[in-house]
Order: structure tokens, then sequence, then C-alpha cells
């Protein structure tokens, strides 16, 4: 618990990239032995502040003491020899290597050596995380490939442990395991300062708080005693819509929109998983969420959907009636499905096109008015863009800029807006909310729910729960590369979807 | 001297050149750095370890001339793509054109002059062993060198931890930033130590190979390197089998052409080729394997955030 000594302390912290404070005099003060929750939406600060903590980036001004001494972090090197360890929201893991191998490169060299492997064997047993070390990482699943961080800093023997959003990728189960590990290091002594924006995780967890808003600290409540609202308005400096939002009733369900029967797809990469068997159905005006853990193929379910990954039998996959399984993307459109990918930038999006030429890409087959001949009409684009921006209040520089320019969560806006702009009738969309801000998850959430009781069938995959939970009719379990099948959301729990997505259902 | 003796030793000195400047392009990539100037790193180690011999009179001179001439063309392809952070691919195409006019103007002074070769060694007794003699003990030294250095760049890569540091720059240079490696100093040395192993190579070719210099005369050999460093999935063992395979195959298709075979001299002259792509195909077919080898970040441009 906390009460321990101050193990670090940051004072007046800024950091600012092009002139936007990302950090703006930040404080913060970590204890030995609690867990301290950083908490903030995207693009607050966290990140950045403990970036600068662990010495890969180099604040503008402030300053860091350890254990009360100055403490100059230059580097992580440094950070790692003063006891701070680090486990990265996007893994800083090295695919093609093994695990012995991504563990020595973060060891002083004289741990590093030959008894390396029986080390990383004890230490992972030790708390419950168990590893091979001869394993290349590319061959290995999120959920482990996080245990390897999380050992790797563990073998540091940290006296602060910096986890950002930990449990994003993980099964409630593997979430639940990960917290008494964090608990059992806190009750050694070990300091852990924990991101994140799932605020029930926070509340169960963590022993103190410290909310970051625009780079700037807004509150330090205790997570113990605040009720989610009081955080979630703490974050965004305004009251949230809280979850089972959904406004009436779901429309009766209408007539099967969007079918899949028995699609298998090999996969076609090596770290690609396979299809096997997949049966769905989605009838206008309802949601259908489909959850699962990163990589049980999520992706290939919705390549295999919008058409990229053609099915080798038109049966398997019927959108309004019709067989389209070995059609493309834009054959499908015409049929009058949408489809957004998960990845914004480069999938959904071109970084260095204009929004106005993003537009055209997914809608040059569907939209006359866009193009005709094989000649595109720029104006008529330029005017959809505008339209798009305003209709979904995308926040982007004056003009046409490239897409490339705008913040993830407005990016996020625009690729959604672009396909609800044409009120499809079937939509396919992948994470509809990774990396978005609660305000704008809130907003594209509603657009959704707007759509299916318009009359649409929408598919929506999120490893988000709470997403999945919150805007879905049915949920179904993906889970390497089989789907449940989809229940009413009402009539399952969050548990019994957990258990799935672990695979207990295979 | 018999004929097998002969046709071996013609195979070993086309091989060694390929072999040196392969594995110097193999540990520039591995460091996720694609260096496509390896032809005109090469044809300026070929003048410059020639002029280096000329002038000083030593053939050894010569050789390391040719290194230092391989890498300070190289040390301007790391100030250009690691500071400048300038497309890998354009301003290697530009190092080997550069390397290519640069030679010629070196080397005007030197056409046409006999040069200094280097000594095959001779060991007294094990050189006259019939068969294996020459074959194993009566090369010159750079023979004995590149075996040696691969066998030394698979060790370093493999089994130390410089090496791991530099697998690991090239598989994710932002973990490896994370992680406390120097990302742009890891991978100058990696391309100051290519430039090396190209020049030596080019050096291999004006005072060994054949001791004189004449424009060009590296004849595309910087390009069949490049490519047998993709083809040997970025493992320098297989690159070695590679070089000597393709040295073999292009010698026994000149004896095969000598020997006036009924097959047309297009075909023969493509065969070291086919044959080269071939077995490297053979030998990396698991493409699992193949793609985990891969240096992730090859080509990409790596610039701090700080």
């Amino acid at each position: 618990m906390p009460g321990g000594n101050v193990l670090l302390e940051a004072r007046g912290i800024v950091k600012s990239f092009g002139g936007l404070a990302a950090n703006d005099r930040i404080d913060l003060t970590v204890h030995a032995g609690e867990i301290h929750a950083l908490l903030g939406e995207n693009g607050a600060g966290k990140s950045t502040l403990v970036k600068i903590l662990y010495g890969s980036l180099q604040p503008d001004a402030g300053s860091v003491s350890w254990e009360g001494r100055p403490a100059a972090v230059g580097n992580p090197a440094e950070a790692r020899a003063l006891g701070i360890g680090m486990v990265f929201q996007h893994f800083s893991l090295f695919e093609g290597l093994t695990v012995a191998e991504n563990i020595a490169l973060a060891l002083p060299p004289d741990e590093a050596g030959s008894g390396l492997a029986a080390n990383v064997r004890s230490v992972s047993e030790s708390y419950g995380l168990p590893l091979d070390p001869a394993a290349r990482v590319a061959s290995l699943p999120v959920g482990v490939r996080q245990r390897i961080e999380i050992v790797r800093c563990l073998l540091q023997r940290p006296r602060l442990l910096i986890m950002d959003e930990p449990t994003s990728v993980l099964t409630p189960q593997e979430a639940e395991r990960l917290f008494e590990t964090l608990r059992r290091l806190a009750g050694e002594g070990c300091a852990v300062l924990y991101i994140s924006h799932r605020l029930e995780e926070v509340r169960q967890l963590c022993h103190s708080a410290t909310v970051l808003r625009h780079g700037r600290v807004v509150g330090r409540p205790d997570p113990k005693t605040a009720s989610m609202a009081d955080l979630a308005r703490l974050m965004v400096g305004a009251d949230v819509e809280g979850a089972g939002s959904r406004e009436g009733e779901p429309a009766a369900a209408g007539p099967v929109r969007l079918a899949v029967r028995g699609l298998s797809l090999e996969a076609d990469t090596p770290f690609g998983v396979s299809l096997e068997d997949i049966s769905l159905e989605v009838r206008g005006g309802e949601i259908v969420g489909v959850a699962g853990v990163a990589g049980n193929g999520q992706d290939e379910l919705f390549a295999a959907l919008s058409g990229e990954t053609p099915a080798f039998d038109d049966d398997a996959v019927e959108i309004d009636g019709r067989a389209c399984g070995r059609m493309g993307p834009r054959w499908r459109r015409r049929l009058g499905a949408a489809f957004i990918p998960e990845e914004r930038l480069g999938h959904a999006a071109v970084p260095a096109m204009r929004l106005s030429e993003n537009a055209v890409l997914t809608r040059h087959g569907t939209d006359p008015e866009l193009a005709t001949g094989g000649l595109l009409h720029l104006s008529q684009a330029r005017g959809l863009a505008r339209r798009i921006v305003e209709r979904f209040d995308v926040r982007a520089p004056e003009g046409d800029p490239e897409a490339g320019a705008l913040s993830g969560g407005n990016l996020q806006k625009f690729v959604v807006g672009r396909e609800l702009d044409r009120r499809p009738g079937v939509l396919a969309v992948s994470q509809p909310t990774w990396g978005v801000d609660i305000g704008a998850a809130t907003e594209i959430r509603r657009e959704l729910a707007a759509l299916a009781r318009d009359g649409a069938a929408v598919l929506a995959i999120s490893q988000d729960l709470d997403e999945i939970l919150e805007i879905s009719d049915r949920i179904a379990v993906i889970s390497r590369g089989r789907l449940s099948p989809a229940v009413p959301t009402g009539d399952t729990s969050r548990e019994a979807i957990g258990l799935l997505m672990g695979g207990a259902g295979d | 001297m018999t004929g097998f003796e002969a046709v071996v030793l013609t195979i070993v000195t086309a091989a060694t050149p390929l072999l040196i400047a392969a594995l110097g392009e193999l540990v520039t990539e591995r460091s996720g750095v694609l260096n496509l100037g390896v032809e005109g790193m090469m044809i300026v180690g070929a003048v410059t370890g020639f002029a280096g011999a000329q002038l000083t009179g030593s053939p050894y001179l010569g050789v390391i001339a040719a290194m230092a001439g391989g890498m300070a063309l190289s040390s301007l392809f790391g100030f250009l793509v690691l500071r400048l952070a300038a497309n890998q691919v354009a301003s290697g195409l530009a190092l080997t054109l550069l390397g290519l006019g640069l030679s010629g103007m070196i080397g005007e002074a030197f056409i046409g002059q006999p040069g200094l070769k280097l000594e095959r060694i001779d060991i007294p007794f094990l050189t006259d062993l019939p068969v294996v003699g020459t074959i194993l003990f009566g090369q010159d030294p750079l023979v004995y060198a590149s075996v040696t250095l691969a066998v030394c760049v698979s060790r370093f890569l493999f089994r130390t931890r410089a090496g791991l540091a530099l697998r690991a720059v090239g598989n994710n240079h932002a973990s490896a930033h994370m992680l406390g490696v120097h990302v742009i100093r890891t991978r100058f040395l990696a391309v100051l130590f290519g430039g090396a192993c190209s020049g030596l190579a080019g050096g291999y070719l004006s005072l060994a190979y054949t001791p004189q210099w004449v424009e060009g005369m590296t004849a595309g050999r910087g390009w069949i390197a490049l490519a047998l460093v993709v083809f040997a999935s970025w493992m320098p063992l297989r690159a070695a089998v590679g070089a000597y395979l393709f040295g073999g195959a292009l010698i026994l298709q000149f004896h095969a052409q000598a020997e006036g075979i009924p097959l047309p001299s297009q075909f023969l002259s493509a065969l070291p080729y086919i044959a080269t792509v071939a077995a490297l195909v053979i030998l990396s077919r698991d493409r699992w394997t193949a793609r985990n080898d891969s240096p992730s970040c090859l080509g990409q441009v790596f610039v701090p955030d700080r």
C-alpha cells in the first residue's frame, strides 16, 4: 500500500512538439510500493510523460528526482540503471529474434550470458508468466508477447515499473492474472505507474491516480473512492454518456442483409490466421459485434467480408441476397456495402493524399458524380470531403489537407463519415474507435447505432469488450479463426465472452 | 599443375570477390540499411587498391588502400542516408554511378600499367601435396581471409552481443532505440564495414584476379553480390555457398563453351545465374524462416524522436 518512501518525483515537466504543449508543467510523485494510475484521453500527454521518465525523450524544462536526488535520465539505459522498467503499449519486441535474445538486449552484458535461458524460465514461472526462451517472437500470440516484455522488465529487478495500456490486448482472464502479478510486485515494494483509459481497471487495481488533460494535471483523485463518472469527467472535462447509451429500442429485426456461410480460408502469410467454417447472419436494423483478442482472425475475417481476400465460393458471402464471395471490394460496394478497416493510415486512408482524394478512393465505383468514364471530378470530390468534414465534426486544417495531417481521432471520424455518408445497407467495421478519445468514440458509436436504426446491417469487429457490449445487439466471439454463434447481448455476460475469447469454445 | 587444379583455382578466385562483397553488404543489410552502391564501392576499391600498390610498391598496402577507398565512399553514403535521412535506394544507385565515374578519373594514369600481384602462398611440402596441395595450401592470402571472414561474420551476428544489437537495429529500429541501442551509430559502423568489404573485393580484382587496372573491371559483380545476400536470406554461410556455386558455374560454363558442348552459348552464359538462384531458393525454401531472417527495417529511414 502507499505510504512507502517517495521514489520518483517529477516537477514542472514541459515538453512541446512544434508549438503544441504535450506536457505543460506536470508534477508527478510516485511512492515505493504503490500502483499509481496515469489517466487521460488520447493526446493528453501520458505517453510523452512516461517517455521522458524513461529517458527516451528529453523534457524542455522541469526536473526529475529519484529517491530524493536529482536525476537526469539521458537515455533508456540510464533509466534502467536507476531501476526504471517499462512495458510499452505498442510492443517493443523484435519479431525476428527469439525470446531470450529479446530479453538479452535489455539486460547489462554480464547478465545476458549463458545462464540467461534458465533465468528467464525461473523468473517467468515464479511470477506465473511461463515463457519458452528459444521461441521466436514472430510465432507467439500477443498475450505471450506481453509476458515477454514484463519478464524482461522483471529480470532487471525494477524499482519502478511503467506500464502503458497493458490490458488493451488481453482477455479479461489474462488481465486478471496481470493484476495479480502487479499486486504482488507492489507488495514487494516495487512501484507501478499504470497508464490506462479503462476506468474500471484503475479503480480495481490502483492506489492513487493522476489525471492529465491537454498536457496538464487536472486532478489527483483517489481511485478507490472516486466513481467511474468522476474519473471520466476529470479526463474529458465534461460529462460523458456512460455505457449503454444506445438510444431507443433496436428496430425490429429486418431481413438478413449480410450472410457468411461456411467460410474457410487458409492463411496466406506465415503469421496469419486461417478462418475455419465461419457462419454468421446480420439482419437489417441490428449491430452484431465480433469480440476477440487481437490476432485471432479479425483481420482475415474483415478482408473476407470486404473482398480484399475473395473466397473460393461465391455463396460464402451474401450481401442483400446476392452471392458475392468471389467479388472484389468495389463490386461489393456496388451492392450497397461499405467497409471501414482497422488501420486508418495506409489501409482506410492514404496519408499523403488529400481528403478529397481519399474520399474518391472508396467511392469512385459507387458515386457516378465522382468519376465517369475513368475521369475524376475533383471539384465534386472536394465538395464531398467538405460535407463529410462538416457533418461528422472532423477537426482538420483549412482547405483540403492531406489525410496524414489529421490527428488519429479526426481521421477516424473522416473515414467513418466517408462510408456512413453513403447510407450503406451493409457496413463492416473493424475497431471503429481504436485510439480515439472518449468524445469522438461516443460520436462514432452513436452514428453506427443510427445507421442500424435506419435499417442497415452493421458488423462491428472490436477488441474493446466494453465497446462491443455497449453497441451490439448480438455478440459473437472470434478465437483462432473460429467464430462462436452470435447471442443476444442481454443473454451473455462479460465472463462468458471472456472465456470464449480465451478459446474455451474450441 | 593439373587441369583439375587449374579449374578449382579459377573457381576459387572467381568466388572470392563475390563472397567478400556479399558479406559486407549482408552486415549492412542486417543493420537495416540497403546500400545499392556495392558496385560503385567495389570499382573504387579496385582503383585505389591498384594505385596504392603502384605508389607504395606493396600489394599489401594496396589491399589496405582498397578497403580505405571503399570505406570513404560508404561514409559518404552513410552521411547521406543516416545523417540526412536521404532515400537509400536513390543514394545507393547514385553511389554506383559516382564510383564508376570517380574510378575512371583516378585510374586514368594507371591504364596499361603492369600491376603488382598478391602472391599465392607457398608452404613447402604442404603446397606440394598431390591434388589438394595447391587447392588447400596454395591460394592467395585473401582467399583464406574471405573464408575466415564468413565464419567470423556468422559468429559475430549470432553469438555476440554486438551482433545481436545489430540484428535488433535491423529488425525494429524504434524498439532498439527505446532500449538504448545507438541506432545511427550501429548502422554507420555497419555501412563502413560494408564499404571496407566492397573495397576489398574490388581490390581483389585488381591485385589478385587480374593484376591491372581496366575501367569498369568489376563488370557487374557488385550487383551479383547484392543478389547473393537476398538469396542467401541474410545468412553468411549460405552466402559463401552461393558465391562458390556461382563461381563454379561461371568457370564450368567457360570450359563447357571451350569444349564445344552443343548448347546455345547464351544458355551457358546464363547458367551460373540460373544455378545460383535455383540453389539458393532451395536452400531458403522454407518461407517462414526466410521471412523471419529478413531485416524488417531494411531500407527504412530512422529519425530519433527527440
